[in-house]
């Protein structure tokens, strides 16, 4: 492979039809992680084998797929709210380690905070009359259809990868706060220091180099789980099962809303009918200002304005000035009828 | 009288003392010095609101506008503080424009006519058209109505973080439709201001407008001013320039007569 370069990258590959050259124009500039270049460089087909000279037999590995989109599964059941996760993503990311708030609770603060991620809140619920604690890790779920995307007004603010991961760009973001009420989970954090947009990023730089984010490589119950997002989904499929069928909860399943087109962070829960309990929306929306009124209604209202300024041009091309009365006689050197005379003079 | 009203006085007694109106023979004084300078104060700040919420009012028009304001960043820094200056200085043109501005029989029978005004068809308002006409009116309330919903929107989103996300959904949206209402009548404003009826522009700049253009747009106020008819003024006029025309109708036939009599000499040097 030849040098990396964010704009123009050479791509070499002896084992088909001579060279190919991909010219890649991010427009994410200055942007140089890893995986934003790998996705342009080494598409994982690329060097998926096709053809093998006098080899007998099929071709090893033909036909394979690979799966993009990564997923991370929470099974809140497992969860002992032992905190190592949000200490992992505090290490990981380099964020002191800020003051909180205490409210009489086990939870390190009330809410997840620009520079504080990952957060597990711990409800008090009831079940058979007894105490249920019920423990869920509160991060960015990476929603398919994200609503801080589609809120976001500034180029390149936030973008999502092919594998799912929503990733907030803080040179480009303006600081508006749109995101934040475009986000049905609360997530995105505003910094009064910096006027920007933080949240957690799914540890992207992580995921780039083929590692899991750092809350999954904390987590010592093994009930943090991260994979394609397939594989996750039938993992807390039987999770859930098992649940309904052996553990007594008749409601288990899994949370995976619809609403947005599913996200890359599941969890299966002890009762999915309430998900309320455990501080998660039913049915998370994005606001119809963010989708219909942003992508339909501006554009016509913009479209609207510029026939407005056509209107009044051919207005005065065409209906004319309304002149103070009387009008002063126009200055006229020759009269039209001279006019025409000459022009047949000249043809 | 509130305290912001004598503050709108006393301004507007220091900028006439500070600012001169100079009134040529066959023009009247249209707007003083303090209503043209908060008229181009509010303007300005309008337009730099404009300029920069439409920045950020659409994907399409983010990467032109932005840089013209210093980026992104400064774009959404300024506009709150651009549309904050324009509050402010309209609700002085506000205070000052309230009485002329009242909705009255007349200006629902201007609108009704509207068509024969758009294409020109009556070349003289009717004689009840005062010093601002249905149309002026209509534009000057769009204004109260967006500079309301603007500021109470705005600073919605502006401390965002003490509402709701739905809150601040709501207020993206009527936010955006008082600016697409502004813009709607700003267009026509500039239009009608300069191309459209030449010599308007004329009272915002330096104040005055020529009594032709008083009795052809505004009859009413130029009985007022004058406490002449408006009608007969014109017709007056009309009778003038008929006169002229036919001075200098008759003074170029006198000259032909002249020259012609001169070609047919015959000439001298050719001998």
């Amino acid at each position: 492979m030849g040098e990396m370069n964010n704009h123009i990258s050479l791509l070499w590959s002896f084992g088909s039809f001579g060279f190919s050259i991909s010219i890649n124009i991010s427009p994410l500039r200055g942007c140089d992680r890893d995986t934003l270049s790998e996705a342009g460089m080494s598409n994982p087909r690329t060097f998926q084998i096709q053809e093998i000279s006098a080899h007998p037999g099929p071709v090893p590995g033909q036909g394979t797929r690979r799966e993009e989109e990564v997923c991370k599964y929470i099974d809140v059941t497992t969860c002992i709210g032992c905190k190592a996760c949000e200490v992992a993503c505090v290490e990981w990311n380099d964020h002191p380690f800020r003051e909180t708030t205490f409210d009489d609770t086990y939870q390190t603060m009330p809410s997840t905070k620009w520079n504080y991620w990952n957060l597990i809140k711990f409800a008090e619920d009831e079940r058979n009359g007894n105490l249920m604690w019920l423990m869920r890790k509160d991060q960015c779920m990476h929603c398919e259809d994200p609503g801080c995307l589609r809120a976001c007004p500034a180029d390149g603010a936030i973008i999502k990868y092919e594998n799912g991961i929503v990733d907030f760009q803080q040179e480009n973001c303006i600081g508006c706060g749109y995101c934040i009420s475009g986000c049905p989970f609360d997530i995105p954090k505003f910094n009064e220091k910096t006027k920007k947009v933080y949240k957690c990023t799914l540890c992207s730089d992580r995921v780039g180099q083929g590692l899991e984010p750092a809350c999954i490589k904390a987590c010592p119950t093994g009930c943090l789980h991260f994979g394609t997002k397939s594989d996750m989904v039938q993992i807390a499929g039987l999770r859930a099962k098992q649940l309904r069928e052996v553990s007594g909860f008749a409601n288990a399943g899994v949370y995976d809303p619809s609403s947005i087109k599913g996200t890359h962070v599941i969890y299966t829960l002890h009762d999915i009918d309430t998900p309320e309990r455990y501080g998660l929306p039913r049915n998370p929306v994005i606001p119809p200002s963010y989708t219909y009124w942003k992508w339909l209604a501006k554009p016509t209202g913009l479209l609207l304005a510029g026939l407005g300024l056509l209107a009044v041009f051919f207005h005065r091309v065409s209906v004319g000035p309304k002149l103070p009365q009387p009008e002063d006689p126009p200055v006229i050197t020759e009269y039209p009828d001279q006019i025409r005379a000459k022009r047949k003079e000249q043809p | 009288m509130t305290s912001v009203e004598r503050f709108d006085e006393r301004a507007r007694l220091k900028a006439e003392r500070v600012g001169r109106d100079v009134v040529h023979r066959g023009e009247l004084l249209r707007h003083p010095v303090y209503t043209r300078v908060l008229h181009w104060l509010v303007a300005i700040a309008f337009v730099l609101s404009l300029l920069s919420g439409f920045a950020l009012y659409s994907p399409w028009l983010f990467r032109f506008l932005t840089p013209v304001f210093g980026g992104g960043p400064m774009a959404r820094f300024l506009h709150p503080w651009f549309g904050l200056f324009f509050d402010i200085f309209f609700l002085f043109q506000f205070l000052n424009w309230l009485t002329p501005m009242l909705w009255a029989e007349t200006d629902t029978r201007w609108l009704k006519r509207i068509k024969q005004y758009t294409t020109n068809e009556d070349k003289i308002e009717p004689a009840e058209v005062g010093f601002f006409n249905g149309g002026q009116k209509l534009y000057f309330w769009a204004i109260v109505l967006s500079g309301v919903l603007f500021l109470l929107t705005g600073l919605l989103m502006w401390f965002d973080h003490l509402v709701g996300r739905w809150v601040i959904a709501v207020s993206y949206v009527i936010h955006d439709l008082a600016a697409l209402l502004m813009l709607a009548g700003f267009i026509v404003h500039i239009y009608e201001g300069t191309a459209a009826m030449p010599g308007t522009f004329h009272a915002m700049t330096n104040g005055t407008v020529t009594e032709r253009w008083a009795w052809t747009h505004h009859p009413a106020w130029y009985r007022v001013v004058t406490d002449r008819d408006p009608r007969e003024a014109y017709e007056r006029e009309r009778r003038r320039q008929a006169e002229r025309e036919r001075a200098i109708e008759d003074l170029k036939r006198e000259q032909d007569a002249r020259e012609g009599a001169r070609e047919s000499l015959p000439d001298d040097r050719a001998l």
